[in-house]
């Protein structure tokens, strides 16, 4: 400004200084506010109960990304007395901290999918997705029969649960040795599920789509939209102000 | 012959490469995009073979004229026909979309054609297909004309405008298949990612180095918005897609970040695809081309620096107001409500400079159907950056979050800003890049002027009372303390408010369509369409005068 | 630094320091220097071309 101490006019002059003052000036906003997230402790709250997915979990979950299921539906339940009551206790951090990516969604032209699992049965689910107006006649959702039709073939879901521990979901070796004989015996009525029930606790074994002799795509998005919310004991989490190791504030700031 | 052998032998060898790569894949989409690739390649290779010159025969059938030396422009010509080509395609989408959300029954029971699938097809082909192109081509227009230098490195022009069109080409293939990352506006996968990447690094390649080659002391100011456009996009693409492949040899990947963080990286590249890719660019568009149809230098020259710098140091920081009320942390959430509300300041400063710039001339609302299309996208731009400081303040968000409010929004601003700025610079652009008299006709302008903005009209308005309808439904209660709606209720409440905007819509797209008729009639060289001067309404002194009330 | 302190400072310095740089930016675009420079960068574009590539069809 004052021609002294800076020129305006040099960096309408120097394209290389204009790109970097430029570059610097876009770039403040973001590292404030990103960068905090990783190392703030009290950004994600501890919780009981959260576990990576199961690998069936995980192909459903891919199949609802696929179907691009997050652009109507949201999984984000805000702190409104009308949301809890409508979709349940509101959404947490934690809950969402294995999920690359996140499927908070945008938009609710269908309702909110935070807190579905348990609340429908398997056979709800399965005739929903065929042919939605068939349980709801005022639904605006695509049908999605082919999901039943099809059979499931994630490819090799090791290689999914290594990718997964690369961008740091724990998943054990024994975990990822056993991928592949998790994901049929998770759906598999006659499949011993002791061990995988173990691994991943309150994981929920049985056959989803109503047809037990084949493992369906629809086998895999119906077991994802079960368990969607059901890990953590909501009530039992604490509110952040009284977490241990933190200083509690004197009054409610906000 | 030497390199004869080594072009073709090299495009020959990349499809080669694509094809074992396609009957490797893990992935049956994986499989086609490696085959589009191995088809491109060979046919490249073919080319090169043939050594006939097809991008002349081509330039003849779209009778471009020939290079005379000074601005490299064929690749900007491309560019008008790509961007009309990708409007009607995106238009078109949209409006299936808009009337699959009111008849359900057109999702058609199949995979390829569900909302879900669509709805990305849809936002991509008018971002990134159809804002993209006319971003590089508009850019590419106004750096050597305000440089005074020809394009530098024409060839590398050239890949960057084909290989754009290839990212959008697997992109759009890939929503179909449902190849998708899963987070919106960000979907292509890892691959077409990587690929962008290069071609954005050409990208600002050719653009800076025009720059550094000019013959103008001074960088126009329209330049500096395309560079922080350029180098900002760069920036939150790369941060924003990074993730891990589970195989070299598929589509599929996992987000490096989880949650929470992957929540906040991936509205601050959201916010910002609006902010620099909707909106630095296209600032820049309206900072050569309104001047320039006005005739008449920008309002205030130190305005727009001030508007240049404030405009890309607050709009980073708005990512968060996306989340207001989710699980992110509560002074994130207050910091975006902040500097959104702030950012209302810088938008509006540009709006005014560019309303401004016809100070003293706005009679040519009147007579040039091309500035009142101007005028018209500052007024949306004005609205809609007013609505978004609004909508972004917690409380009114926590009744307009996941509604068709924000659909409405977005819509007003896309529709409105971007889309009438870029019809704009395209009636601009397409009679001087074809050495034509004029546009084939002006009245058709004028028709496309009007059916875009009742379309718009009909649009923001129908998806404001469906929002805010929707988002009072949902927090009803009742005397006895419960629930008034159940959400199936909500949802058909909405139909009248969907059929009016698919209505709006649809005067949208027909905008679209007479202007490609009328954009291909110039490049045609068709004589120009018969019809009744725009000009009638010349200026009468003697009527110029107050109405002074008589007695009766 | 807590919630409350850095919405006290919010909500005073903060808001001065705001409100002086708005004040200050909006001076500073009516100051009377550098007009000259301002007016000759914003009609750069009128310039006629020595090449009568545009300005035949400008």
């Amino acid at each position: 400004m004052a021609s002294k101490f800076f020129n305006h006019g040099t960096l309408e002059r120097n394209v290389s200084l204009l790109g970097i003052a430029a570059l610097i000036t876009v770039a403040i906003g973001g590292i404030v506010e990103i960068a905090p997230l990783f190392w703030i402790d009290n950004t994600i709250e501890k919780v009981e109960g959260m576990r990576p997915y199961t690998p069936l979990e995980l192909a459903g979950r891919n199949i609802y990304i696929r179907e691009g299921c997050y652009n109507c539906h949201s999984q984000m339940i805000r702190p409104f007395r009308d949301e809890v009551e409508r979709y349940g206790h509101y959404s947490l951090a934690a809950e969402s901290m294995y999920d690359h990516p996140f499927q908070w969604g945008s938009k609710r032209t269908g309702p909110d999918l935070a807190r579905v699992g348990g609340r429908y049965s398997d056979e709800w689910h399965v005739q929903h997705l065929k042919d939605p107006r068939a349980v709801v006649p005022e639904s605006i959702m695509p049908t999605y029969p082919f999901l039943a039709e099809r059979d499931l073939k994630p490819g090799d879901m090791r290689a999914d649960l290594k990718a997964l521990t690369r961008v740091g979901v724990p998943y054990s070796d024994a975990d990822i040795s056993k991928a592949n004989d998790d994901l049929a015996a998770q759906a598999d009525p006659d499949a011993d599920t002791t061990d995988l029930l173990k691994r991943y606790p309150k994981a929920q074994a049985r056959d989803f789509d109503g047809d037990p002799s084949r493992l369906t795509e629809m086998d895999a998005l119906v077991a994802y939209l079960q368990m969607i919310g059901t890990l953590v004991d909501v009530d039992a989490a604490r509110p952040q102000e009284s977490l241990p190791g933190q200083v509690a504030p004197k009054e409610d700031g906000r | 012959m030497d390199r004869l052998v080594l072009r073709t032998g090299g495009w020959f060898a990349l499809a080669l490469v694509a094809f074992a790569a396609m009957l490797a894949a893990r992935d049956g989409g994986f499989a086609v995009h490696m085959g589009i690739v191995s088809l491109v390649a060979l046919g490249l290779a073919i080319i090169a073979m043939r050594r006939a010159d097809y991008a002349a025969v081509a330039r003849g059938l779209l009778k471009m004229p020939a290079d005379q030396g000074r601005y490299y422009d064929d690749v900007i010509r491309w560019g008008v026909i790509a961007t009309v080509s990708w409007a009607l395609a995106g238009f078109l989408a949209g409006l299936y979309i808009a009337l699959q959300l009111a008849f359900p029954a057109l999702n058609l029971g199949l995979e390829y054609t569900s909302f879900g699938r669509l709805r990305p097809l849809h936002t991509s082909a008018v971002i990134f297909a159809f804002g993209g192109n006319a971003l590089i081509a508009t850019s590419f227009y106004v750096v050597q004309r305000t440089c005074r230098a020809r394009l530098f490195a024409p060839k590398l022009a050239d890949f960057v405008f084909w290989g754009y069109q290839l990212f959008i080409v697997l992109a759009a293939t890939g929503y179909l298949m449902g190849i998708t990352e899963g987070k919106e506006y960000a979907e292509p996968e890892w691959y077409v990612d990587l690929w962008l990447t290069i071609v954005w690094v050409a990208y600002l390649v050719v653009f800076g180095g025009t720059i550094v080659k000019r013959s103008e002391p001074h960088i126009y100011v329209a330049n500096w918005f395309y560079l922080a456009f350029i180098l900002t996009i760069a920036m939150l693409h790369i941060v924003n897609n990074l993730s891990m492949p589970v195989s070299l040899l598929g589509s599929k990947s996992y987000a490096a970040f989880a949650g929470v963080q992957d929540a906040l990286t991936q509205w601050w590249y959201g916010h910002n695809a609006v902010g620099f890719f909707l909106t630095a660019g296209f600032l820049a568009m309206m900072y050569y081309f309104v001047p320039k149809q006005a005739q008449r230098p920008v309002y205030s020259y130190r305005l727009s620096i001030i508007h240049f710098w404030s405009l890309i140091f607050l709009y980073i920081w708005a990512g968060p107001h996306h989340l207001h009320y989710t699980a992110l942390p509560d002074w994130a959430q207050t910091l975006g409500m902040v500097f959104s509300i702030m950012l209302w300041m810088p938008s509006w400063g540009g709006m005014i400079n560019g309303l401004m710039t016809l100070n003293g001339a706005w009679d040519k609302i009147r007579t040039d159907p091309i500035i009142r299309m101007m005028v018209m996208a500052l007024a949306f731009y004005g609205m809609s950056t007013f609505e978004g400081p609004m909508m972004s303040v917690k409380a009114v968000n926590s009744l307009s979050h996941y509604t068709d409010w924000t659909i409405g929004h977005v819509h007003s601003g896309a529709l409105g800003w971007n889309g009438m700025i870029t019809f704009a610079c395209l009636y601009y652009l397409a009679p001087r890049l074809w050495r034509r008299e004029r546009l084939y006709s002006l009245r058709l302008v004028n028709w496309h002027f009007w059916l875009a903005t009742v379309g718009i009209v009909l649009y923001a308005a129908s998806m404001w009372v469906a929002g805010i309808m929707q988002g009072l439904m949902w927090r009803e209660y009742g005397a006895d303390g419960y629930l008034v709606y159940a959400f199936s209720e909500v949802v058909s409440a909405m139909w009248p408010m969907y059929l009016i905007r698919a209505a709006g819509g649809l005067l949208y797209l027909s905008g679209a369509i007479i202007m490609a008729w009328n954009i291909g009639r110039t490049i045609a060289g068709s004589p120009l369409r018969q019809e009744k001067p725009m000009h009638g309404a010349s200026h009468d002194m003697a009527a110029d005068k107050p109405l002074i009330a008589r007695p009766a | 630094m807590s919630y409350d302190a850095l919405r006290h400072f919010a909500d005073s310095w903060g808001l001065v320091f705001m409100g002086a740089t708005y004040g200050l930016l909006i001076g500073w675009h009516f100051l009377p220097h550098g007009r000259r420079h301002s007016h000759r960068a914003a009609t750069m574009i009128f310039e006629s071309e020595s090449e009568a590539t545009e300005a035949e069809h400008g």
